[in-house]
C-alpha cells in the first residue's frame, strides 16, 4: 500500500472533543503569591500547607523548564494561564448522583463513563475530578469499614494532617524539577489513598480526570501510601475536550510502599491530542514515582498513552528495600503531530532488587516518538537485575521512533538486560490480513494490538478492554 | 469463473507479463509451471491485489466482475484466496483470533451473523484434526515460530475454514518434506469441487503427483506459450522448458 493513502487514513477526529456548558469560578491567568494564597484559602488549606507552596512557588522561581527531552514545542507563558477552576457552588457538593448536574453526567456519558452504573456494576470506587474540584466519590463507606482512606487531596489536607505532612513530598521532593515546583505551589486537587497495614483494599481504585475550562492548566497531586503487607490497585484514565489554546497539564504522583506492600498503578491516558496540525494539543508534563521503602515491596506502573500534544513522562521506582521489585510496562501511541518523551526509571538501592521494563511505542503520521530510561544500579544492591524491552512500531514513513537507554551500574554482581527492536508496520502483514478479507483498518488494530499484547495482559481486565478500544480510536485512519 | 485477458503487468517500471491469457472454469484444477523470473508468483499476487503491481493494460474478471476495481479484501471475501508461499509472521495475534476475524469478515460480506463460538470451535477443530494439526496452533501467534511445513499447513487450514472459490496457491510445495506435502495434498483435494477451483504455481512436477490437475499451463517470459492436460508435466520433466523456450523464439 503506498503511503500516500496511509496518510488519508491518518485524518481524524478527536471523538470526544465537546465543551460542558457548565460556568466555572476561574481567576484571570497569572501566577504570583496572591494566586496560590487565593487557591489555599479557597480550598480552605491549613497555614502549614499555604507555606509549603509558598516555598515551592520562590524555589520554582528560580528554575528553569527542561529542555534535554527530544520535544519540540513553543516556550509556555505561566503568566497566560489560569490557576484555578472550579463548577460552581462548591460549597453544596452533591451527596449523591441524583443531585448532580445533569450536563455533567452528560459528559461522563458522552466520554462513555456512566458513572452510576460503572460504579455500581464494576465495584469501582470513582473519585472525579471534573476541573479542578472532586465532584462525587462513592463507595467511601466499603472502604473506610476496610480501614482504606480514599478522598481528594483536599480534603486528605484537612482530614489527615499527619499523613500528608509526613508523606506529601516524600517521594518527589517539591523542587524536584521545573514542574513539580510549580505542582507543589498550584496544584488544586487529586487524589488520596491510605491501605493500612495488612489491608488489601476491598475494590480497584479510579480516577478520572478531565480539563474543561479554557486556557486553564490543571494540577493534579496524587499521593498513595500502602503500609506494610498492604495491597491497592490505582486506575487513572483521563480525557479532554476539544480546545483552540494549548492547556498545560503537570500532574504529580507520589507512591509509597512499606514492607511487603503492593501496589499496582494503571493509566490510560487520552488528553486530547491536538488537530492535524498539532495545534490546541494538552502538554502533559508529569511525574510519577513510587519509592518502595520497605523489604520486598513492589510498585507495578502499567500506562496506555493515546493523547497530548506533548508528554513529558517517566514514571520511576526507587528500590530502595532489599528485593523490592518494580514494573514498567508501556504503550505509548503517537499520531498527527504527537511528540511523546516517555519511558521510565529504576533506581536500584537495596540487595536484590528486581526491576521489569516492557515498552512499547506506536508512531503513526507525523508524530515523534521517544522512549528514555534509565536503569542505576547502586553500590550496594547486590545481585540486583533489570531487564529491559523496548519494541518501536511504526506507522507510514513520516513518524519517528528514537531509544535513549541509560545504564549506570555500580555494583558488579548485577545482570542488566536489554533488548530493543524498531519495524515497520509490515505491508506484508497487512496484505496477509486483508488477503483474508479482514478490512484494513480490522488489521492494522489486529497487528497493532498484537505488538502490544505483553503490556495489555498486565491492565486490569476492563482497563484492557477499554485500552483496546482506545488504541483502535487513536489509530483510526492511520493507514490507508 | 475466472477469465485474464491480455494481462500487461510491470513491477517498478519492468513488464513482468506481457499478455496473459486464461480462463479457469469453476471444477477446475489449473498448474502454472514455468522457469525462475518467469512472472508465475506474479499472475496470484496481481489477482489477489499485492501493491506494487501495475497493471498497464488487459483485464481480470471474476464470476463477470472486474476484480481489479476490488479491494484486496473484497476479493478475498468474494472468495479469491491466496496460499502464500512465505507466509508472513504476526506477533501476539493469534491464530485462532485471525480466523475468526476473516471468517466472520466473510459472513458479514454474506450477510451472516458472527459464528457462534461454539459453532466456531467445533469447526475449527474439525478442520484442525484434518490438517493434523495440534490445537495449540490455535494459541500460537499467526506464524511466529512455525516451521515451512507449518506455515503451509495453517496457509491450508485457512482455506478450509474459509472455503473460497478460487483456490490461488503460491509455490505451496516449497520447502515443504514429503510427509508434510501430503498432508497438504490431502488438505487441498479435499477442498476440490464441482463449484470450486484451484489455481497453483509451481516449479516442480513433485506436487502435480499428488495435487493432479487438469490444466497444465507453461509459462516462459511473461506470456503462457504451451497449455496441455496433466501429461505435459511428465514432458517437462523430461525436456526442461528449454524446449519450449526455442519453439516460441
Amino acid at each position: 500500500m503506498a503511503s500516500q493513502e496511509m496518510e488519508q487514513l491518518v485524518q481524524r477526529e478527536y471523538k470526544q472533543g465537546f465543551v460542558t456548558d457548565i460556568e466555572s469560578d476561574t481567576i484571570p491567568p497569572g501566577l504570583d503569591e496572591s494566586v496560590i494564597r487565593f487557591i489555599s484559602a479557597k480550598k480552605g488549606e491549613p497555614e502549614w500547607m499555604l507555606e509549603w507552596r509558598l516555598d515551592a512557588y520562590q524555589q520554582w522561581l528560580k528554575m528553569k523548564a527542561p529542555s534535554w527531552a527530544h520535544l519540540n514545542y513553543p516556550d509556555i507563558d505561566y503568566q497566560a494561564i489560569s490557576y484555578f477552576s472550579a463548577p460552581k457552588r462548591p460549597e453544596d457538593r452533591p451527596q449523591s448522583l441524583d443531585e448532580v448536574d445533569p450536563k455533567l453526567l452528560e459528559t461522563y456519558e458522552k466520554l462513555g463513563i456512566p458513572l452510576h452504573e460503572r460504579a455500581a456494576l464494576a465495584g469501582v470506587a470513582v473519585d472525579a475530578v471534573f476541573d479542578s474540584v472532586s465532584v462525587t466519590t462513592t463507595f467511601k463507606k466499603e472502604l473506610s469499614e476496610a480501614g482504606v482512606i480514599f478522598c481528594s487531596i483536599s480534603d486528605a489536607i484537612k482530614d489527615y494532617p499527619d499523613l500528608i505532612k509526613q508523606y506529601l513530598g516524600s517521594v518527589v521532593p517539591k523542587a524536584d524539577n521545573y514542574f513539580t515546583a510549580l505542582n507543589a505551589a498550584v496544584f488544586t486537587d487529586g487524589s488520596f489513598v491510605f491501605v493500612p497495614e495488612g489491608v488489601t483494599c476491598p475494590m480497584e481504585l479510579s480516577t478520572y480526570f478531565r480539563i474543561n475550562a479554557a486556557n486553564t492548566g490543571q494540577f493534579e497531586r496524587t499521593l498513595i501510601i500502602c503500609e506494610k503487607q498492604a495491597q491497592v490497585s490505582y486506575l487513572e484514565g483521563c480525557t479532554a475536550p476539544q480546545r483552540d489554546e494549548n492547556q498545560l497539564h503537570a500532574a504529580v504522583v507520589e507512591l509509597v510502599a512499606l514492607e511487603d506492600a503492593y501496589i499496582k498503578y494503571s493509566t490510560v491516558q487520552n488528553w486530547y491530542p491536538g488537530d492535524e496540525d498539532g495545534k490546541g494539543g494538552i502538554y502533559n508534563f508529569v511525574t510519577k514515582r513510587a519509592d518502595c521503602r520497605g523489604d520486598r515491596s513492589k510498585v507495578s506502573w502499567t500506562q496506555v498513552e493515546t493523547g497530548s500534544a506533548i508528554t513529558w513522562k517517566y514514571p520511576s521506582c526507587i528500590l530502595r528495600g532489599k528485593d523490592s521489585v518494580g514494573e514498567f510496562y508501556s504503550v505509548a501511541v503517537t499520531n498527527g503531530r504527537q511528540q511523546a518523551d516517555t519511558g521510565t526509571k529504576m533506581i536500584h538501592i537495596g540487595e536484590g532488587t528486581k526491576s521489569t521494563i516492557v515498552s512499547k511505542g506506536i508512531s503513526a503520521g507525523n508524530s515523534e516518538q521517544s522512549y528514555r530510561g534509565l536503569v542505576k544500579i547502586g553500590p550496594r544492591a547486590k545481585g540486583a537485575r533489570n531487564f529491559t524491552q523496548c519494541d518501536s512500531l511504526l506507522i507510514g514513513d513520516r513518524c519517528g521512533a528514537h531509544t535513549f537507554p541509560y545504564q549506570e551500574i555500580g555494583n558488579a554482581t548485577a545482570t542488566v538486560e536489554h533488548e530493543a527492536t524498531t519495524s515497520k508496520i509490515g505491508e506484508d502483514q497487512l496484505f496477509y490480513c486483508r488477503q483474508r478479507g479482514i478490512s484494513e483498518e480490522d488489521a492494522v488494530n489486529m497487528i497493532v494490538n498484537g505488538f502490544c499484547k505483553d503490556v495489555f495482559q498486565e491492565l486490569p481486565m476492563e482497563f484492557a478492554v477499554e485500552a483496546e478500544a482506545l488504541l483502535n480510536v487513536t489509530l483510526e485512519g492511520a493507514v490507508g | 469463473m475466472l477469465v485474464v485477458k491480455d494481462l500487461h503487468v510491470s513491477v517498478e517500471g519492468k513488464e513482468i507479463l506481457k499478455g496473459l491469457d486464461l480462463t479457469i472454469n469453476k471444477g477446475e484444477v489449473h498448474a502454472i509451471m514455468g522457469p525462475n523470473g518467469a512472472g508465475k508468483s506474479t499472475l496470484s499476487s496481481v489477482i489477489a491485489g499485492k501493491d506494487g503491481y501495475e497493471v498497464t493494460a488487459g483485464t481480470i474478471t471474476y464470476k463477470g466482475e472486474d476484480v481489479l476495481e476490488m479491494a484486496v479484501e473484497e476479493r478475498a471475501r468474494a472468495g479469491l484466496l491466496l496460499g502464500f508461499q512465505y507466509p508472513v509472521e504476526i506477533p501476539g495475534v493469534k491464530n485462532v483470533y485471525l480466523l475468526k476475524a476473516a471468517l466472520n469478515a466473510k459472513r458479514e460480506a454474506e450477510g451472516l451473523g458472527e459464528i457462534p463460538a461454539p459453532e466456531f470451535m467445533k469447526l475449527i477443530r474439525e478442520k484442525l484434526a484434518f490438517m493434523q494439526m495440534d490445537a495449540s496452533f490455535l494459541q500460537r501467534a499467526v506464524n511466529e515460530g512455525f516451521s515451512g511445513g507449518e506455515k503451509k499447513r495453517n496457509e491450508i487450514l485457512q482455506m478450509l475454514v474459509l472455503e473460497p472459490k478460487l483456490v490461488m496457491l503460491d509455490e505451496i510445495d516449497s520447502g515443504l518434506d514429503i510427509d508434510a506435502l501430503k498432508v497438504v495434498a490431502k488438505g487441498v483435494n479435499s477442498l476440490r469441487n464441482e463449484d470450486r477451483a484451484v489455481l497453483m504455481v509451481t516449479h516442480y512436477q513433485r506436487l502435480l503427483e499428488h495435487i493432479v490437475p487438469d490444466h497444465i499451463h507453461v509459462l516462459i517470459d511473461g506470456r503462457i506459450v504451451k497449455s496441455g492436460d496433466k501429461s505435459l508435466a511428465l514432458e517437462l520433466e523430461a525436456h526442461g522448458y528449454d524446449w519450449l523456450q526455442e519453439e516460441t523464439a
